[in-house]
């Protein structure tokens, strides 16, 4: 609890004082012409246009990671996986995104949990197309799923993320699951000896 | 038309409409769409710019990875802007005051929008100029300069690609915006932070707006 009141502090903090800000909408609609023109160009197969998502948001996080390490001046390395997942939702969506998803449905291994995201920025004015298909196969803000994979990786933690809900699909929330399968270990130069 | 099609059985028609409303959209249980939410819910809120840069960086790569020039690549940046411009001309018009709440009829009118409520709406800040081409030649091209396009701060353009301005998506924003209005153009981004004026502002970029002839003929015709 303490790490939560902590993380939501930091978030705050840097969201106020640490970020440049733009008009969300121009982030929203950027987003959204990305989305169609993968929908384009894939001639709506929905399942390649969330891997082309996924894709591009691990190159993101692969980047993001640093920008977030900088700006939210955490030295130290999370005790356990629920400290990082305070902190991915307080401060890595708040500093980003201005959204604290809610933290829930932890399994008891402590391993796995799902982000419920009340607000989604990304998704405002979105209405997926009625072709009857896009809202069985189109995960919208697949990209999340990337981001997260690909900045965890970078702190050597190796997750697996996907949607199971999404608002956007007819579901009454969007929840996404997060696995932690294994924390990386530091590679050890050879010794030179 | 309707009168010269076949007459539909009642049957026909009943089982249409069974199998629409099993295809239409799915919502929520609390039966909420996007046509519940108020349009100004978003007016003013703010998200970091390094997302946006992040975005719109993935955006860049992936468009290049797609074409074969730079004009191409320009081409599908200006692509995929326009649709925003169709859409942003409509939302903006119906935010603004009553009193102003009425479409361009005038290119001026309609450039004044642009570069005051567009550009303050997406970078927070009006346009930097906007001018007329002093050329007798084209009166239909129109140039709006930005000294630091915030869609370029954290673009950089290889040596080899330096014709490359990634404003075009921007461009394509403005096309649509004109497009919508009724006032259709081609417009295209180039750098032009070279030489001396390039030593205060490297990045600057000029949009030219490109009418068509007709809406130089028809502003004529109107008398401006």
């Amino acid at each position: 609890m303490a790490s939560a009141s902590k993380a939501a502090r930091i978030g705050e903090e840097v969201w106020k004082s640490r970020v440049d800000k733009v008009n969300a909408e121009l982030v929203t609609l950027t987003y959204g012409t990305i989305v169609a023109q993968l929908c384009k160009d894939y001639e709506s197969d929905y399942v390649e246009v969330n891997k082309q998502l996924e894709k591009m948001g691990y190159n993101i996080g692969l980047r993001l990671i640093e920008d977030y390490l900088a700006k939210s001046n955490t030295m130290r390395r999370c005790t356990n996986f629920k400290e990082t997942a305070d902190m991915i939702s307080k401060v890595g969506f708040k500093i980003f995104l201005n959204i604290t998803p809610t933290i829930t449905n932890w399994t008891s291994d402590s391993k796995q949990f799902s982000l419920i995201f009340d607000e989604n920025p990304l998704a405002d004015f979105v209405e997926l197309p009625d072709d009857g298909r896009a809202q069985d196969e189109l995960w919208y803000s697949n990209i999340f799923c990337g981001v997260l994979r690909g900045a965890l990786e970078m702190a050597q933690m190796q997750v697996e993320a996907h949607f199971i809900s999404d608002i956007l699909r007819g579901n009454d929330s969007t929840e996404m699951r997060i696995t932690l399968i294994r924390y990386i270990d530091d590679e050890m130069p050879m010794e030179d000896d | 038309m309707a009168s010269s099609q076949p007459i539909k059985s009642p049957m026909g028609s009943q089982s249409q409409n069974q199998r629409s409303s099993q295809q239409g959209l799915k919502y929520p249980s609390n039966g909420k769409t996007i046509y519940h939410r108020p349009l100004n819910r978003s007016r003013t809120q703010e998200l970091s710019q390094a997302s946006f840069a992040y975005l719109f960086g993935e955006m860049v790569s992936y468009a290049q990875k797609r074409v074969t020039g730079i004009q191409d690549l320009e081409k599908r940046l200006n692509n995929q802007g326009h649709p925003i411009g169709l859409k942003l001309l409509d939302l903006l018009l119906y935010r603004e005051p009553a009193r102003s709440q009425t479409r361009p009829l005038h290119i001026i009118a309609l450039l004044q929008f642009i570069t005051t409520t567009l550009w303050r709406h997406l970078f927070s800040r009006p346009a930097d100029a906007l001018e007329k081409s002093s050329n007798p030649d084209t009166p239909e091209e129109y140039m709006i300069s930005d000294n630091e396009p915030l869609v370029n701060q954290y673009i950089s353009v290889p040596k080899e690609m330096n014709q490359l301005n990634c404003a075009a998506y921007v461009a394509g924003i403005v096309e649509g915006c004109c497009d919508g209005a009724g006032f259709p153009a081609k417009v295209t981004a180039h750098s032009v932070g070279k030489g001396e004026e390039g030593e205060l502002w490297p990045g600057k970029t000029v949009f030219l707006v490109k009418f068509q002839d007709e809406v130089v003929e028809r502003e004529a015709f109107l008398g401006r």
